[in-house]
């Protein structure tokens, strides 16, 4: 036992150039922003405006700055196993299989739990207390110690790249394999290790979600008046809570088989490896509505803006989410059923999962019914849902036949299968989210972005979509298997060229985003948006400024209809405003940072057996927690003087807007 | 400044009632950590791959014992929340005092029940039956420990700062935690070892 535990130089990545190049780049894109702001002396301005921030909307753009930087990271995973796949016909392409291995368990791994994760939970963030008339989240310090250790995940993810190696026992990790048997080195304890502190993040910011909608809503805004993303978030949220735990308890089993010799999951000494595909999918099938629920959301609110129509079904709406993330607990056995169960338990589960479509559908057809006879506008987030319905019904189809048992037993571990779950995730999760993105920008920066970029980005997703992952579908109903480094039968590789094809339009995409960003920053004083409003939206996150003040709303705003803001503005009843008075919010903290530097190093220390460094960690784990419930909370207050002078620019804009008009401004 | 009391006073409010429906929302989340495990050692019952059956590794006394050093602790929490309600504040620290003698013998009780186990070569590394036995009933006893420590700080905070808002806030909270661990403990005698006894 040494001083560094398993950590020795053999953890640099020495061993390939594709590692070492991989390295580089990770240690660049640290290292770049680091310097440059350094060198823009900006350190002081971030820890105290951002990073230490506990108001919603930073922490939400935050997140989402995360989530666009695993974006990245895991797209170039993608792009390096398309290309490989495209031309490892009879020979070994450029990635040696190990190294192939890891790429697709740390691009499944970043997608789900840096990327989506992230994005969903910035969105949710920045909107959700807008949209229920809050002042912010119920518990805004958890909130950044959700966000510091989702970042710490992130970070260990990062960190096996460069120091170490990542798992490559894909995304789900499925003993035996991953035992410490078979997987002797740190990778897949650099996989546990960011699960389980991400998980943390992610089981606290449900928590927090129930408690702020449940408990913060604007007066007289009942369930039954909540906007549609509301709903969603609330489903999500507790699905979060319930499912998350199980995540936490097989990822501690599994770590305790490999780092005490336990035996949990182990091929000997009474070992049971289906309890580990039990427990994962327990957490995992719901993980997936997590994942879409709020793009559904997302779907709902921006149909209704752009149809200038209020929502088809609402109260159909509210309930198939709601019996979605029911179901979404009783078919986990769907991902195994070609793992030893009887044909009687298979086609329970089957018909379970069936039985999901019925909502969904429900669901499609309440979005379509709200832009039949709509006044439409194309702004690129309803092409993101117009582009999200055709498609995710194509998505759905294949999953209601990967739902029959003996048809699962042809497909499973397919690449039909692979096609299936991007055409859900990508149409499904990532489109939502993209459409939120391209919606409620102008509310968290004060600027709209391009348009025309935002069709671009739109077009050339979609198109890249369809080259990259329909002619999976094909090419697995020809038998190709999943997470193949290379393959001996010429008639699969002009399907996988296409793929490639395709997957090289998503990258055009992908830098269409950055540009469009780029554009609009450039851009910002031509598209400012000075009335709050640029969409003539209908929810209450519109009846305040963009950005709006550190409090949101000066007085907190009536929810008692639906479509509560187009309401006040229906009756003529918006920006009629009142002498404010003050505000209580409370202060920042540094403390949710240093619990998630804690957290990181918990893990790192953990995976290398750095025994001391492990306790160490913990100490200061506890003894912050301490700290913090032993200290009377530091506020800041808001004298109405100040909330006037704050107001004042965006209460003169209304007014030269022409919208102040019968009520009298303060 | 009377108004700006006022709204600190309100926001503090509004904070410890809100804080109340998150805790009970961790419990649930906790609750379903625990219902795991449970079903993970239920299912591994059989699995004991040729080492010690269950039957012969638990002393009926013993984990009597360990039942009332937890129940009698639960019953002195409740005692202790009873006096700060009466504003007793002495009294209350006196309880909470007691509480944490008897949940360190609880722990030390429980120690000695895992180190008598490891002696006989029932150890954690030997099947997947003690693996989960172990991780069980060492999650409940991870959560006394914590709880441990939170009576700790709660003995200061009740010493420093008597009998503030947010302080009564926590120790309610910190009680419910308590309770829950009791009520843990019953599913673990009922499962783990009664079963056993009974046969
Ligand atoms: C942006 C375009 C994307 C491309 C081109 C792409 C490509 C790929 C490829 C080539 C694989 C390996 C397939 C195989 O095993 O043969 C894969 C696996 C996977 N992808 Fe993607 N992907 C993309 C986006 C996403 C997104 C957005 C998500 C999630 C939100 C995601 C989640 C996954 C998961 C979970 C796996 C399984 C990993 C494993 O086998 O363990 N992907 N993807
Ligand atoms: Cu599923």
């Amino acid at each position: 036992m040494t001083l560094l535990g398993r950590l020795s130089l053999e953890a640099l990545p020495f061993y390939s150039w594709v590692a070492m190049g991989g390295a580089v780049v990770t240690l660049l894109a640290v290292l770049l922003p680091v310097l440059f702001l350094s060198y823009k002396r900006l350190w002081p301005w971030l820890w105290r405006e951002w990073l230490t921030s506990v108001d919603h909307k930073k922490i939400g753009v935050m997140y989402i700055v995360l989530a666009l930087a695993m974006l990245v990271r895991g797209f170039i995973d993608a792009i390096m196993m398309r290309a490989q796949q495209a031309i490892a016909l009879n020979n070994e392409g450029y990635l040696p299989p190990e190294h192939f291995e890891q790429i697709f368990t740390s691009h499944g791994t970043i997608m789900i739990f840096f990327m989506a994760m992230p994005f969903l939970t910035g969105l949710i963030n920045i909107i959700v207390p807008l949209q229920i008339g809050a002042r912010d989240v119920a518990f805004p310090f958890l909130n950044s110690v959700s966000l510091w250790l989702t970042a710490a995940g992130a970070g260990l993810v990062a960190t096996s790249l460069v120091i170490g190696r990542f798992s490559t026992a894909g995304w789900t990790g499925y003993p035996p394999y991953s035992g410490i048997q078979y997987s002797p080195g740190v990778g897949v304890d650099y996989w546990i290790w960011a699960l389980m502190v991400s998980g943390v993040g992610s089981t606290l910011t449900g928590i927090n979600f129930i408690v702020t909608i449940l408990r913060c809503r604007a007066p007289g805004m009942t369930l039954m008046k909540m906007p549609l993303f509301v709903w969603t978030t609330l489903c999500t949220s507790l699905l979060i809570a319930f499912a998350f735990p199980a995540l936490t308890v097989v990822a501690a089993m599994l770590g305790l088989d490999r780092t005490l010799g336990m035996h949990f999951f182990t091929n000997e000494l009474g070992g049971n490896m289906m309890n580990f595909a039990n427990l994962l999918w327990i957490w995992g099938h719901p993980e997936v509505y997590i994942l879409i629920l709020p793009a559904f959301g997302i779907y709902s609110e921006v149909t209704a803006t752009f149809a200038r129509k209020p929502l088809f079904g609402y109260r159909s709406l509210v309930y198939a989410t709601a019996v979605i993330a029911l179901l979404s607990f009783t078919v986990w056995l769907h991902h195994f059923f070609t793992m030893g169960s009887s044909a009687s338990v298979n086609a329970v589960f089957g018909i379970a999962t069936m039985v999901i479509a019925v909502p969904t559908g429900v669901k499609i057809f309440d979005w379509l019914f709200t832009l039949f006879r709509g006044q439409i506008t194309f702004h690129p987030a309803l092409l993101f849902t117009i582009g999200f319905i055709v498609t995710f019904v194509i998505g759905g189809m294949t999953g209601v036949l990967l739902a029959i048992p003996p048809v699962d037993y042809q497909m499973h571990n397919t690449t039909f299968l692979v096609a299936h779950f991007h055409n859900m995730l990508i149409p499904g999760a990532l489109f939502g989210y993209l459409a939120g993105m391209q919606y409620w920008f102008p509310k968290a920066f004060g600027f709209t972005l391009n348009q025309r970029w935002g069709k671009w980005i739109f077009w050339l997703w979609t198109i890249g979509f369809y080259l990259a992952f329909m002619p999976l579908y094909l090419v697995g109903l020809l038998g190709m298997p999943r997470r193949l480094e290379q393959y001996t039968t010429p008639e699969w590789q002009p399907y996988l060229i296409v793929a490639f094809i395709g997957a090289c339009f998503v990258l055009a995409g992908l830098c269409a985003i950055f540009i469009q960003l780029w554009v609009s920053v450039r851009e910002r004083e031509q598209n400012r948006d000075t009335t709050g409003d640029p969409w003539d939206g209908r929810t209450l996150e519109w009846y305040t400024s963009s950005p709006p003040a550190p409090y949101n709303f000066a007085s907190i705003p009536k929810g008692d209809e639906r479509d509560a803001f187009w309401q006040m503005k229906q009756t003529r009843m918006a920006y009629r405003f009142t002498q404010p008075s003050s505000i209580i919010l409370p202060a920042n903290t540094g403390m949710g940072v240093l619990l998630g530097v804690s957290g990181g190093i918990l893990g790192f220390a953990m995976v290398w057996h750095i025994w001391w460094l492990a306790l160490l960690a913990l100490i200061s784990i506890i003894a912050l927690v301490v700290v913090r419930s032993s200290r009377e909370e530091r506020v800041s207050i808001y004298q109405p003087e100040l909330i006037q002078s704050l107001e004042k620019p965006w209460q003169t804009s209304l007014a030269q807007a022409g919208l102040i008009g019968d009520g009298d401004p303060i | 400044m009377t108004g700006i009391e006022n709204l600190l006073l309100e926001h503090q409010q509004e904070e410890l009632t809100n804080r109340e429906l998150g805790f009970w929302l961790y419990l649930m989340t906790d609750a379903i950590i625990f219902a795991l495990l449970f079903a993970t050692y239920v299912v591994m019952f059989s699995n004991t791959a040729g080492g010690t059956e269950p039957a012969q590794l638990f002393d009926l006394s013993h984990v009597g014992w360990e039942t009332t050093c937890l129940l009698l602790s639960s019953t002195s929490f409740g005692l202790a929340w009873l006096a700060v309600q009466a504003d007793k504040r002495q009294t209350a620290v006196l309880w909470l005092v007691v509480t944490c003698l008897l949940g360190v013998s609880f722990l030390g009780l429980e120690i000695k029940e895992f180190v008598d186990l490891i002696n006989q070569q029932a150890t954690p590394q030997r099947s997947g039956y003690l693996s989960a036995f172990f991780t069980l009933v060492a999650t409940h006893g991870l959560h006394v420990s914590i709880g441990l420590l939170g009576i700790l700080v709660m003995i200061g905070q009740l010493i420093m700062e008597g009998r503030t808002a947010p302080v009564i806030s926590r120790l309610f909270r910190l009680g419910l935690f308590w309770h829950f661990l009791d009520i843990i403990w019953i599913g673990i005698f009922s499962v783990v070892y009664l079963p056993v006894f009974i046969r």
